[in-house]
């Protein structure tokens, strides 16, 4: 659909909105003044340009988005502190707006973008890693309401969120895909449980969330009963291109942190370190090009396979580089700040020391689809290779084995 | 070259067999996870009491003379191999080889007789990555100067062995100052030392410290065989039990082919150590080559082996409670140790004229 909004306008918009409302004023000012800005910026539709008028956009192209952040920094004006919000932004968002009813999105969309509200993810299971469609908690109807039980697992920012994106089973006697609904829980409701789940890197980024009849009103399920799996492919598609789909500049990420150990320490090169570091130096331009080249298309349209492709390479390029800075540093590599377990609100895969570098890159081929089933989607539904044999998919989900 | 042994006899077989037996009910997954949760020892003083006294395995390479069983470096890399499977933090390494074989067979020091015995530890104070020679502190009038960083052990160790102007120095451990550092590799801790004229006395000439640090390469080696068959076993088992996709996860074709082009790679491990601990053994005829090998090989197949172990297992092998994350460390900050694969590539390629530089 070609957009009638064009930069000129948006620009146009911004400063009118910005002679408005001092930025810096809203900035230097309490807590209060900047959530008032924030909030005249989404009611003004410059929050996400590409969201509809009245939730926060203007309907324009998803490419305008980068106009308006860039001029609302460049203004000095607050933001709304993207990176401890980023489950809100990347993925309940989308999904509300796709399958959230008009009072769904017109409650939870303003309060999320302002980042007065965080949200968290209720998806992968103990039991369901991988095959996520394969989860067992259950959500059974009573009234108007419908009661959860079980448990869900590396859920970052449930200790603070307000909102949870759930997927639960609610029948057990048809195949699996087809018995799960989506609802969005209320984390401060009784029955949920929230524990730190501590990780390889000494912190504990995510958290367990158990689930002990925690009632969630219907008029808090997203799509229809028993549609929450094609509910969860539009949440899962906008989690891969929120993995590894930033922009960066040459050199940003993961292979600045590289290149910059090799530029400080002469003493640490030798012949073989330099091959390993230009190797990783040209496959990390290539995917930061094919990351900008996948968020042209983007612009526009939805997410599709090519975010996998994109998060794909970046886990493998995390991994291989934040290695090769370990290789490079040697002695001084094996040194790290503290195994405190600390319970950060924002992760920054490039931040501490070449440890922490080192030991977090490995969840990136686990976390947000694990490498393996990145690879499988790009064969199957990007080269259209055939499916292996399924004994998982025509049998009722409490029948299969596990 | 051609009639070293690469199998093991009976009796290798049988310290293996009890070594891993001990292993299993004193140095489990469990136990190092509180080890290191902890962050207080230096190592596991209990564990290194059965290893050291329990079953005198301290002092394989100690002459009999002082006590010790004598050069027996393949029951050494047995123990390393054990040792290693089990992440256990114990100074066998620091200790028991790579300071016992720098005092020298010739030193008929008291401390060897007392090493061998597993009373006391010593650790040679270079940084745990040294492949080369050292920088020498300043030894003056029976008290030695200087600074190292990143020793390994070094912060339980009795005794440090220090490599100064005209020779190797033993110090007290309590005359030192010692810096613990939140290492990368918690089961072998590094610490930071300061000799500010500590009292010291000559134990060996400064040509047993490369002589150390090549045993210590082979042996590290050994450890790495140890740890990466750790995470083999461990991930196929887990591969057989889990289940996603309503069948066995080890049932994929794509994780079975990584597991076995892995088995496929720590089976040539396996026989590269063979040959440079069997080198060792028979006095040392292709010495640099075979420890260069075997710590090449080594390193690659232990982080290799420990990063398929976390990956396979998926979220759980990420969490601070499944021993994984014990593995991987130790497998990486043993790929530093004693040089990395690719100093080690470097000397291979001088050793074997295969020179980078056009002639």
């Amino acid at each position: 659909m070609a957009s009638v909004m064009t930069e000129a306008d948006l620009r146009a918009r911004i400063s009118a909105f910005l002679a408005e409302h001092d930025p810096a004023a809203a900035a230097g000012g309490g807590d209060a003044d900047r959530l008032a800005f924030l909030r005249a910026r989404f009611d003004a539709g410059l929050a996400w340009v590409h969201f509809p008028t009245g939730l926060g956009g203007l309907g324009a192209g998803r490419s305008l988005q980068p106009v308006a952040d860039d001029a609302f920094a460049a203004a000095g004006a607050p933001d709304n502190r993207p990176g401890r919000i980023g489950i809100g932004l990347g993925m309940a968002a989308p999904t509300i707006l796709v399958h959230g009813s008009s009072e769904q999105r017109e409650r939870f969309l303003r309060p999320l973008w302002t980042g007065e509200e965080v949200w968290c993810q209720l998806f992968s299971e103990p039991g369901a890693g991988s095959d996520l469609a394969g989860l067992g908690t259950r959500a059974r109807r009573d009234g108007d309401d419908w009661v959860l039980d079980g448990q869900k697992v590396w859920t970052s920012m449930a200790h603070v969120a307000r909102w949870a994106i759930l997927l639960a089973r609610t029948d057990p006697d048809v195949p699996k895909h087809a018995g799960l609904s989506y609802f969005v829980l209320d984390m401060t409701a009784p029955g949920v449980e929230v524990r730190p789940l501590r990780q390889l890197t000494g912190e504990a980024e995510f958290n367990e969330v158990y689930l002990t009849g925690a009632r969630i009103p219907d008029t808090q399920r997203l799509g229809d009963v028993g549609d929450g799996w094609k509910v969860a492919q539009t949440t899962l598609m906008n989690e891969r291109v929120s993995i590894g789909g930033g922009a960066l500049p040459r050199e940003g990420g993961m292979i600045g942190v590289l290149a910059a150990a090799w530029r400080s320490d002469p003493g640490a090169r030798t012949p073989g370190m330099h091959d390993t570091v230009m190797r990783l130096w040209v496959r990390a331009e290539a995917a930061r090009l094919t990351a900008m080249r996948v968020r042209q298309q983007l612009a526009a349209g939805a997410p599709g396979p090519d975010g996998s492709a994109v998060k794909l390479s970046f886990a493998t390029l995390n991994q291989q580089i934040s290695a090769a800075e370990l290789d490079l540093l040697g002695d001084e590599g094996l040194r790290r700040d503290s195994w405190a377990m600390g319970r950060p609100e924002e992760v920054d895969f490039t931040g501490r020391d070449a440890g922490y570098r080192y030991l977090r890159a490995k969840g990136n081929s686990i976390e947000g689809g694990t490498s393996e089933v990145l690879r499988n989607i790009i064969a199957e539904r990007v080269l259209g290779l055939p499916a292996e044999p399924r004994v998982d998919t025509r049998v009722a989900w409490k029948d299969l084995p596990r | 070259m051609s009639d070293l042994v690469l199998v093991e006899s009976p009796d290798e077989q049988d310290l293996r067999s009890g070594v891993r037996a001990m292993l299993a009910a004193e140095c489990t997954g469990q136990s190092v996870l509180s080890f290191v949760s902890g962050f207080s020892d230096p190592f596991d003083e209990k564990l290194w009491r059965t290893v050291a006294r329990g079953m005198g395995l301290a002092g394989l390479l100690v002459p009999e003379a002082q006590g010790g069983a004598g050069a027996q470096y393949r029951a050494a890399a047995v123990v390393a191999e054990e040792l290693g499977r089990a992440v256990a933090p114990v100074p066998f390494l620091s200790s028991a080889v790579v300071a016992t074989t720098a005092l020298g067979s010739s030193a008929s020091h008291e401390l060897l007789g007392r090493l061998a015995s597993g009373e006391r530890t010593a650790a040679l104070a270079v940084p745990y990555g040294l492949w080369s020679a050292p920088a020498l502190l300043s030894a003056q009038d029976g008290a030695v100067t200087g600074a190292v960083r990143g020793v390994a052990d070094a912060l339980g160790a009795d005794v440090l062995l220090v490599p100064a102007d005209d020779g190797l120095y033993a110090v007290e451990g309590s005359a030192v100052r010692r810096t613990r550092i939140a290492s990368l590799d918690e089961t072998r801790p590094l610490c930071d030392v300061e000799f500010s004229a500590a009292p010291a006395r000559l134990v060996a000439p400064l040509a047993t410290v490369p002589c150390a640090l090549r045993t210590a390469a082979t042996m590290v080696a050994a450890e790495q065989v140890g740890l990466a068959s750790w995470c083999l076993d461990t991930t196929v088992a887990y591969l057989k039990e889990r289940y996603q996709f309503g069948r066995p996860v080890g049932s994929f074709q794509a994780l079975k082919h990584r597991l076995a082009d892995l088995w496929v790679e720590l089976t040539q491990a396996r026989a590269v150590v063979a040959y440079a601990v069997a080198d060792l053994a028979a006095g040392g005829d292709d010495g640099l080559v075979a420890a260069s090998l075997a710590k090449i090989v080594g390193s690659e197949v232990a982080v290799r082996a420990a990063e398929e172990c976390v990956q396979m297992h998926g979220g759980i092998g990420f969490t601070w409670e499944h021993p994984a994350h014990l593995y991987l460390k130790r497998a990486k900050a043993t790929s530093v140790a004693y040089g990395s694969p690719d100093r080690h590539r470097a000397r291979l390629a001088t050793l074997v004229d295969l020179p980078l530089e056009a002639s």
